[in-house]
């Protein structure tokens, strides 16, 4: 088929949203979390990394991350790991030929139980 | 007297090697004709040199697929009022993911080539009608009966361009051929749980279903694809179940 030879366009046309319906945001946002996780893992195991310097680098590593800006990082990744995980099940769930008629119905009750475990682990760590 | 409205009809064009610019058409619309029909009022009354594919004009050809307002529509079936409100401005542009021959016509070659790797025929007999709805059919159909009647899918190729991995990966055979795989069912041809099942196959479907959401016809591209996973990870799990066979050495 004739695609863009450019592939940056051609991973951007990923992202473009006009006219685009339920199945196509579900497909974005799988994309983008996966993105944002693979991101984390690699700070996670820098920050791993500190252990080797010893318990007071990591101690004080821990207290940085109290840091209100910093826990919305995390809470980022809480919504990373719900959107992404649920999402999954949803795409495993069509590829065994459940539910497939009823995709877009799925994929709101994976925003909305998502929506709930983010609220429910925003309370517990700003608030709790 | 039939309604009137006042609409701006933009479209997309572009010639072999020139830069594509838009080309405004004001215009009165009754809002219960198709958009095929202002196509080819500007054509017939403003610019001859406007070039589109079209044949039927009751959605069997599937010649007419273009993006109205960046979605893909069969232009013939498309009501105006469905896409544009009086006073309003409609957008038509070729189809994604095929070259552009000349304003809205695109060559669809590359998917007539792949709907016969997969043995889809747009034309079918009663017999193989009655086939493709058990999906798994008992063995190829006779070469020899007359065909009478079209399948579900057109060829109009609207799936093609609305897939956003047809978009970026060109080796993807796309909906609209996986979905004449399964119509074509894979016990008529063994060869065929090869091409699907393959790195180039319904494993690199992501599931975003445009696909099922342009598709004219119900054919359900999204569902047909979902499917053919499920009878992959069937005849995998048998093949672990199954005696292995022997294999002949060479000597």
């Amino acid at each position: 088929m004739n695609t863009n030879p450019n592939i940056f366009t051609r991973i951007l046309s990923w992202f473009d949203p006009r006219g685009k319906t339920l199945g196509t945001y579900g497909f974005m946002l799988n994309r983008i979390t996966a993105l944002g996780l693979t991101l984390y893992l690699f700070l996670h195991l820098i920050v791993l990394g500190t252990l080797a310097q010893g318990p007071d680098a990591y101690d004080n590593f821990l207290k940085l991350i109290e840091n209100p800006i910093l826990k919305f990082g995390e809470l980022l990744v809480v919504a990373a790991v719900f959107l992404h995980g649920l999402n999954g099940i949803r795409i495993g769930l069509n590829s065994f030929g459940i539910a497939v008629p009823r995709q877009r119905e799925f994929f709101i009750g994976v925003v909305v139980l998502s929506l709930i475990a983010i609220a429910f682990f925003g309370w517990r760590m700003y608030f709790a | 007297m039939a309604e009137q409205w006042n609409i701006t009809l933009v479209i997309r064009r572009q010639k072999q090697g020139q830069q594509p610019y838009d080309q405004e058409f004001k215009m009165e619309a009754n809002p219960d004709e198709n958009v095929i029909d202002l196509v080819e009022r500007v054509w017939a009354f403003h610019d001859k040199t406007l070039n589109y594919a079209h044949a039927c004009h009751h959605s069997t050809c599937g010649a007419c697929g273009m993006r109205v307002n960046n979605v893909e529509k069969l232009t013939c079936i498309t009501p105006v009022r469905s896409v544009v409100s009086n006073g309003g401005t409609l957008r038509v542009d070729p189809m994604r993911n095929f070259p552009v021959i000349s304003d809205l016509a695109v060559d669809m070659g590359e998917l007539y080539r792949r709907m016969e790797l997969v043995g889809h025929h747009p034309v079918n007999s009663d017999r193989q009608e009655a086939i493709q709805k058990e999906f798994r059919p008992a063995g190829p159909a006779d070469p020899g009966e007359d065909f009478i009647r079209l399948s579900d899918c057109i060829e109009c190729g609207l799936c093609m361009s609305a897939c956003p991995i047809v978009g970026s990966t060109p080796d993807y055979l796309g909906p609209a051929p996986l979905a004449g795989a399964h119509q074509a069912g894979l016990a008529s041809n063994p060869k065929l749980l090869d091409i699907v099942g393959g790195t180039d196959g319904v494993w690199r479907c992501h599931s975003a279903y445009e696909c099922t959401a342009v598709c004219p016809s119900n054919v359900d591209p999204g569902w047909r694809i979902m499917e053919l996973r499920r009878m992959l990870i069937g005849e995998k799990l048998k093949s672990w179940f199954s005696p292995r066979k022997s294999v002949e050495v060479s000597k």
